[in-house]
């Protein structure tokens, strides 16, 4: 049975796979040895580089550009990962324009930054492609560390603590570890599986034991996993998802854009995923333009994402929504959910416009629907004892926690923005924090 | 429009611009597409003796360095004179000259230091209805090695004897082409005009070894395992170049002999300066090599409309207006000064300019907060590092002090235009006027 972009409801197979496949492929394909060498050719090799300072994880960028540039991409990957031990999925990943390209001099000299993002790619696949994590663990300090989330905060922690010569006890509620990274992030920037064989190969360091289906507050607590170690590290990410608080939203077809998101980075044969003919997204974040781009991406006819404030009120970045836009989805702005229409299935979402508090004009509009996604806000799962702020876990700068001997970092803690090179960034400063703690200097 | 006809020791050209003696020129087949393209003249690829053919490696004979995106800034090569027999090339040189009579040719020239072997080859180019002769006494590679090339150029005596030999067997203008391995350029300059020659041209190319492969331990261009110094050319030699164009310009005992100027010249720019510097005209190899024969008409119509925006009439007007301005150091006035400005506008933050005075140079620039990068003038020396470190160009310039400003860095008042010293005159010059330093406030 064959489907179309036309075909109502929730359906599988509306695109033919060969186009499945092109949709899906690489967004940003690597660049290639010649291309890497005029990229890293317009590097100025800047003084105190303001590229390197607008990198949560601080990386010597023109350093391992210049590194680049002089035909030593593995030197290259060292300088990196020295600072990011996920700096392959960074590179993927970051949203530079914003990060270092956006602060990259030569934006300010012509608008066209130098593509640091890429050039990474480019140094770390060098290394990886050649063999295994280049690191070795320091002598046995015979401590052992739970680390609890084996997401980005959990892995670039563990991979730290490993390298420092503890022992180190990683536990996931999933059936996978990777976290976000592998369950959350749009498939055409972490194509081929490159999540696992990251983790992979991080782990190859040693030192790190996975238990994954194992929860904290369900198989674990955190009284238990502190009485049993030297030190606790959470990096557990946001569990929760916000609800709407709507009439509807508990009708079939309506569902929780990570999970949508989950479902299509699991699946082994996209054209077995359904998906609506009209699909509505609710949301301004990178989460509702992934869903979205992606429901687009499958096959769905009509894509619209609509967001309460304005466009420059949108956590999703300016290039996030040209991409959405480019690939088709609508983007209405100013307009809030007011109801979910439909007697068993979804039917249709009416919406309020909205002024730039998000209240509502008056005004409104009914838009035909399928499908809903909903990506209004993750947030934090349970959090045990610890203290609060904001709804996150309340860290000092080296990720200490309201509880002794523990840490915590990445999405589930403050600071920064919710983001994987942040979340690395936490872990790995954690990781050093509990080492010092942990060899008493 | 200006008129870019030249008129270089009697040879005229429709244009300054010629090709040197080299692969561009080796053969008849080049030789008219460079005509075609507008070349106003060639020097033909050099000539040895009659009888059996020159042997050129047949492995690589290039090596190169290379600037920002793979620019090719300097070319290494390994290539002896011509591999192909006299005859033909006479025939060439004689039909071609047939077809392109409004364009120069000039046939380089190497042969063994013996009177006979000079009088028999200008025996035979005289059959050609060539323009005139060039001596090639600059090879520095394989040639040198047999007595040639660069083996008589580095040697005055034997430049004034062949000089003097061509004058004697030929009519033809006769251009004397020097090589750069040498201390002092005047010398072998001064040595062809003694021999009587009508002008010289330079450089010819400079021995080097432009690369070593790591993995072989060898230099490159690698031979079945070995490699050899080759001669150096390309942009990269072109300020050695010029230095040694000026030098003969404003030497006394060379003044006025007419030079052809050689050496990386790769733009319009480059030609202008080097006859702004006393080249009459000007041959191209690597810069043709690199990109082809098309290049020639941006130098036609670049050097045009620079002549017209200056109102020079012709190419007469500009040749050496520059060299009176090439002096010593020793006559340079040492209470001018200028200090460094930051356009903050055209600032892009880089911090080079900070790291380069900071690191190496006299902690002149301050880095304020929000990467604001300020000149200290009380620390500036104005070495200018900063203006060539800088990757936007115009954004740091040096501004010159007026008379009766003061120079925060030394106290001193600037004097008079009129008013200046020199290390002639300096008071730290055991040598010089010591009460110089008073109408300076210092
Ligand atoms: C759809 C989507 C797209 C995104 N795209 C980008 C992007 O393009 N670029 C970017 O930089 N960031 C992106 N992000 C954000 C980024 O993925 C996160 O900031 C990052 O993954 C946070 O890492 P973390 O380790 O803190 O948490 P997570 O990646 O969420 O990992 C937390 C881990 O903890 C486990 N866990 C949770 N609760 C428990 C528990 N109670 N017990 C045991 N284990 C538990 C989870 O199973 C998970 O493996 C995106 C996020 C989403 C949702
Ligand atoms: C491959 C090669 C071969 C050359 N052969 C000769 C030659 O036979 N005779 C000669 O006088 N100069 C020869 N030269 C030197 C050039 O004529 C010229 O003097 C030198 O390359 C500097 O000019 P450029 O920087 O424009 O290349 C040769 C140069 C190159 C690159
Ligand atoms: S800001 Fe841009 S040019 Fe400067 S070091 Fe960073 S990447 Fe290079
Ligand atoms: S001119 Fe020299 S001393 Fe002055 S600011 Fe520039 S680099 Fe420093
Ligand atoms: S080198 Fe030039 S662009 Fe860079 S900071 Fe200095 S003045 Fe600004």
């Amino acid at each position: 049975m064959t489907h179309s972009p036309t075909t109502p409801g929730v359906v599988a197979g509306r695109l033919p796979p060969p186009v499945l496949a092109d949709n899906f492929a690489d967004l940003h394909p690597p660049l290639d040895a010649h291309e890497a060498a005029v990229a890293a050719d317009r590097c100025y090799f800047c003084y105190d580089a303001p590229c390197m300072e607008a990198c949560p994880t601080t990386i010597d960028i023109p350093l391992f550009i210049r590194q680049i540039a002089t035909g030593t991409p593995e030197a290259a990957a060292r300088t990196i990962l020295d600072m990011n031990i996920l700096g392959g999925m960074c590179a993927r990943v970051c949203p530079t324009e914003t990060l270092c390209e956006e602060a990259c001099v030569r934006m300010d000299a012509e608008g066209d930054p130098v593509q640091i993002g890429r050039l990474q790619r480019f140094a770390t696949d060098t290394l990886m492609e050649k063999g295994p994590q280049p690191y070795e663990r320091a002598a046995p300090t015979g401590k052992t560390v739970a680390v609890v989330g084996a997401g980005p905060a959990g892995l670039a922690c563990a991979h730290r603590l490993a390298m420092h010569g503890h022992d180190v006890k990683l536990y996931d509620a999933r059936p996978k570890p990777g976290g976000l990274n592998e369950y959350g992030i749009a498939s055409y920037k972490t194509v081929e599986d490159f999540a696992a064989r990251e983790v992979e190969w991080l782990m190859g360091i040693g030192g790190i034991e996975l238990t994954t289906g194992a929860a904290l507050g369900n198989t674990l607590s955190l009284d238990g996993l502190v009485k049993d170690h030297d030190a606790v590290f959470l990096g557990i990410g946001l569990a929760g998802v916000n609800d709407l608080g709507i009439d509807g939203a508990g009708l079939e077809g309506v569902r929780d854009a990570v999970d949508f998101i989950a479902d299509l980075r699991q699946s082994d044969d996209l054209s077995k995923l359904p998906v609506g003919r009209r699909v509505v997204v609710i949301g301004g974040g990178m989460t509702a333009i992934d869903a979205a781009v992606q429901a687009k991406l499958l096959g769905a006819e009509e894509v619209t994402l609509v967001y309460r404030r304005g466009r420059e009120a949108m956590p999703a970045s300016e290039y996030e929504q040209n991409l959405a836009a480019a690939k088709g989805v609508r983007i209405i702005d100013h307009a809030a959910p007011k109801r979910i229409v439909g007697a068993a299935q979804v039917e249709a979402v009416e919406f309020d416009y909205t002024d730039d508090d998000a209240k509502p004009t008056g005004d409104g509009f009914t838009l035909a629907a399928d499908q809903v996604l909903k990506a209004i806000g993750q947030k934090l799962g349970d959090a045990a004892s610890l203290k609060t702020e904001g709804g996150k876990i309340a860290i000092t700068e080296t990720g200490r926690t309201s509880v002794a001997g523990v840490w915590a970092g990445g999405d589930c803690a403050t600071g920064g923005e919710d983001l994987t090179v942040t979340a690395v960034a936490h872990g790995r400063d954690a990781a050093e924090d509990i080492h010092a703690s942990l060899m008493g200097s | 429009m200006a008129d870019l006809t030249t008129d270089f020791i009697g040879i005229k050209s429709p244009n300054p611009f010629w090709l040197a003696s080299a692969p561009p020129t080796d053969k008849e087949y080049n030789v008219r597409r460079a005509f075609e393209a507008g070349w106003g003249g060639v020097v033909w690829k050099t000539l040895g003796e009659a009888g059996p053919p020159i042997v050129n490696v047949s492995g690589p004979r290039y090596g190169a360095i290379w600037g920002a995106d793979r620019r090719l800034l300097g070319l290494n090569n390994i290539e002896l004179i011509t591999d192909r027999s006299l005859e033909i090339n006479l025939e060439e040189i004689k039909r071609v000259k047939q077809d392109y009579p409004d364009r120069a040719i000039v046939v380089s020239l190497m042969v063994p230091v013996e009177e006979d072997a000079w009088a028999r080859i200008l025996d035979a180019v005289s059959t050609t209805g060539a323009d005139g002769v060039e001596l090639n006494f600059g090879c520095p590679h394989g040639m040198a090695e047999r007595g040639m090339g660069s083996a008589v150029g580095q040697v005055p005596d034997y430049v004034e004897q062949i000089a003097g030999w061509v004058k004697k067997h030929s009519d033809m203008p006769c251009i004397v082409k020097l090589t750069p391995n040498i201390a002092d350029i005047r010398m072998p300059a001064e040595a062809a005009k003694r021999g009587g020659a009508d002008a010289v041209s330079l450089i010819n190319t400079i021995t080097s070894i432009t690369s070593v492969n790591l993995d072989e331990m060898c230099p490159e261009p690698m031979i079945d395992g070995m490699g050899t110094h080759g001669g150096y050319c390309g942009p990269a030699v072109k300020p050695i170049a010029m230095n040694m164009v000026a030098q003969i310009a404003r030497s006394p005992k060379t003044a006025g002999l007419p030079i052809s100027g050689i050496g990386g010249i790769t733009t319009w720019r480059d030609a202008a300066e080097f006859m702004a510097l006393g080249a009459g005209n000007v041959q191209v190899c690597t810069a043709a090599m690199t990109y082809g024969f098309h290049i020639v008409q941006e130098m036609i119509s670049g050097l045009s409309q620079w002549m017209d925006e200056k109102g020079y009439v012709s190419t007469a007007d500009f040749i050496g207006k520059a060299t009176p301005k090439v002096t010593d150091w020793q006559h340079l006035n040492l209470d001018y000064v200028t200090k460094a400005e930051i356009d903050l506008d055209l600032c892009i933050k880089c911090g080079r300019c900070y790291a380069a005075c900071e690191d190496t140079s006299h902690q002149a620039i301050e880095m304020g907060p929000g990467r604001v990068f300020t000149v200290k003038d009380d620390e500036c020396v104005a070495c200018n590092l900063c203006v060539n470190v800088c990757p936007v160009e115009d954004c740091i310039t040096m501004r010159v002090l007026e008379p009766g400003e003061v120079d925060l860095r030394t106290g001193m008042t600037i004097p008079a235009k009129d008013d200046k010293r020199t290390w002639l005159q300096h008071p730290n010059n055991p040598a010089g006027d010591p009460l110089a330093c008073i109408s300076r406030g210092q």
